[in-house]
């Protein structure tokens, strides 16, 4: 099997072609597969815009998207691109189509034309995998946001994709709910899917494999988080914050206080101070 | 609170009427309502009212619920029964002051006719009690389905009552909090004059509507990532099914009403 899973070459789009600025202006990246990647940046510097990309809801107007060595471009392959790459929104309730849980989360395989029996099978199955399976016979309005969310997430892994892009999917939800949502990905990582997240909670983009950075419609950093999250001035200028746990670290540098440069996430902080106590 | 209020009204259960077909609760309904036209005789319509009682009470629906159904168009039936009275023209009068004449033949139409429209809207009543509406969303849609051959968008009408029915819950919530958030800006909702009433909803109805077409567009999306193409292709999870229990009900509902339609003749 082939390790990219996502491979955008070289991107530009923009949603007037009337006006000369590009609301995505000329993005690489690949998304390697069983990879975990956030994307960050301001608001309105095109990440939404690129997230499209991937499952050919919006088609390049120069360079090329290949979903597995598909183009997004091929109308042939279009709900093959769409099954293999899935994609869950901001607002759950926005994303739920039909009255009862189980009903919604069929929705993708009624549409793939999946016969019934092996429906069953699989809602339960991702039904399970996404915590939710207790609900299934609920009214998806009774359920709280976190819930919702992951009966949305349900609905697409459904389909079996092997890549879910999530789109400030946790971003409406309260901490509890985040941290649903954030181990029911944890779960999907494990389960071999890749995860492409924007967000704007540098503790989620923590926890990824790598991270990207956009500005204006470009990418302008590129790392793991420790590369990314060490150089706070840059990112400040991108008008993005570091994890807590990071601006910690410069505070303590700052002071005076000799702090690895990797450090940025609570526990790693935790153990440079341990070992700086210890000392 | 407004989200409580649902349309339809179910009334969960596990009664055999519960369980039957929506199908053919769904033609069974309307089969009733023919005959009530077809037997519109004392008999005929004794009958079909002793049937209705037969039917809630297997399904176990208190007979409030009867009037609860009836509540809203009590002014219809009286308002028909009134015309009915007054303007049936017969031979002998039966009562006479000022212009105005009363004949028997316009008292006996006046309460056939009442009785008659009750009946109809208990009988549909039952059929929305229950059946939920998503599984009557489906019966529609499957009844439906040889109209499809003509062009005819069965499948996009079903698909447009189940997100409403989805999205009802949904809109309340929000018309309430748009509400609150108007009147904590001094927005006088509940008091002034009829006019005042009615121009207040306005900036009410704007941001709502705003709403919902920003959530139109954002379930389209979501619907186009799920790989949605129209109905053509589909398959369902809940495949409806006619069982032996349907074929019973359907076989012992066609000699009821073929027995209430027989009363006709005797009549004749
Ligand atoms: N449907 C649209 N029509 C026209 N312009 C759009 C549309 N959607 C987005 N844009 C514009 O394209 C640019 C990029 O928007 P995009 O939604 O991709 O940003 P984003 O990074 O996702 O921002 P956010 O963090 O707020 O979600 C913005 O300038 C925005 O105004
Ligand atoms: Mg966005």
């Amino acid at each position: 099997m082939k390790d990219t899973m996502i491979d955008v070459q070289d991107v530009k789009f923009r949603y007037d072609p009337e006006q000369p600025g590009y609301a995505v202006d000329g993005v690489s990246m690949q998304v390697r597969r069983g990879e975990f990647v956030a994307v960050l940046g301001a608001n309105g510097c095109g990440k939404s815009t690129l997230a499209k990309h991937f499952n050919a809801i919006l088609l390049p107007e120069k360079g090329t998207v290949l979903v597995e060595d598909m183009d997004t471009r091929t109308e042939d392959h279009l709900y093959d691109i769409r099954q293999k790459v899935g994609m869950v929104f901001q607002n759950p309730d926005n994303q739920i189509v039909a009255t009862i849980v189980e009903e919604d989360v069929a929705f993708a395989l009624e549409n793939l034309g999946v016969p019934a029996p092996e429906i069953r099978e699989r809602i339960d199955e991702s039904m399970k995998l996404a915590g939710i399976y207790e609900q299934k016979d609920k009214a998806p309005h009774k359920l709280s946001g976190g819930q919702k969310q992951r009966v949305a997430i349900a609905g697409v892994i459904a389909m079996r994709p092997d890549c879910l892009v999530l789109d400030e999917a946790t971003a409406m939800l309260d901490p509890r709910g985040r941290r649903q949502v954030m181990k029911t990905i944890r779960q999907l990582r494990e389960a071999g899917i890749s995860i492409v997240a924007i967000t704007h909670y540098m503790e989620e983009a923590a926890q990824a494999d790598r991270v990207l950075v956009m500005s204006r419609g470009r990418i302008v950093m590129e790392g793991t988080p420790e590369q990314v999250f060490s150089q706070t001035e840059r990112l400040h200028s991108y008008h993005l914050d570091v994890p807590q746990a990071a601006e910690l670290r410069d505070e303590l540098v700052k002071a005076g206080i000799p702090m690895p440069q990797n450090v940025i996430t609570p526990e790693a902080c935790a153990e440079a101070l341990y070992a700086l106590l210890a000392q | 609170m407004l989200r409580d209020i649902t349309i339809g009204q179910h009334f969960p259960g596990n009664s055999i009427l519960h369980r039957c077909d929506p199908r053919l609760k769904l033609v069974g309904t309307i089969a009733y309502i023919v005959v009530l036209f077809v037997a519109a005789n004392p008999v005929g319509i004794a009958l079909s009212i002793a049937l209705l009682a037969l039917l809630y009470s297997v399904a176990k629906i208190p007979f409030k619920m009867i009037l609860k159904s009836l509540k809203p168009i009590v002014p219809v039936i009286i308002f028909t029964a009134v015309l009915n009275l007054f303007f049936l023209t017969g031979e002998t009068p039966l009562f006479q002051w000022w212009i105005f004449t009363i004949y028997p033949e316009g008292v006996r139409y006046a309460i056939l006719m009442a009785v008659r429209v009750m009946a109809l809207i208990a009988g549909t009543s039952l059929l929305t009690y229950t059946t939920s509406p998503i599984v009557l969303t489906d019966a529609i849609e499957n009844l439906l389905r040889p109209l499809g051959k003509l062009h005819f968008p069965v499948h996009e009408l079903a698909m447009m009552m189940t997100i409403a029915l989805r999205f009802i819950p949904t809109l309340i919530d929000e018309t309430e909090k748009i509400m609150n958030a108007q009147k904590a800006r001094g927005a006088m909702l509940d008091t002034g004059s009829f006019v005042q009433r009615v121009k207040a909803l306005v900036p009410i109805l704007i941001p709502l509507f705003l709403s919902a077409f920003r959530r139109a567009d954002e379930l389209a999306m979501a619907m186009e990532c799920r790989c949605y193409h129209g109905g053509e292709g589909r398959t369902r999870l809940k495949v409806l099914k006619f069982g032996r229990e349907d074929v019973l009900c359907a076989a012992a509902l066609t000699v009821l009403l073929g027995i209430i339609v027989c009363t006709r003749f005797l009549f004749a």
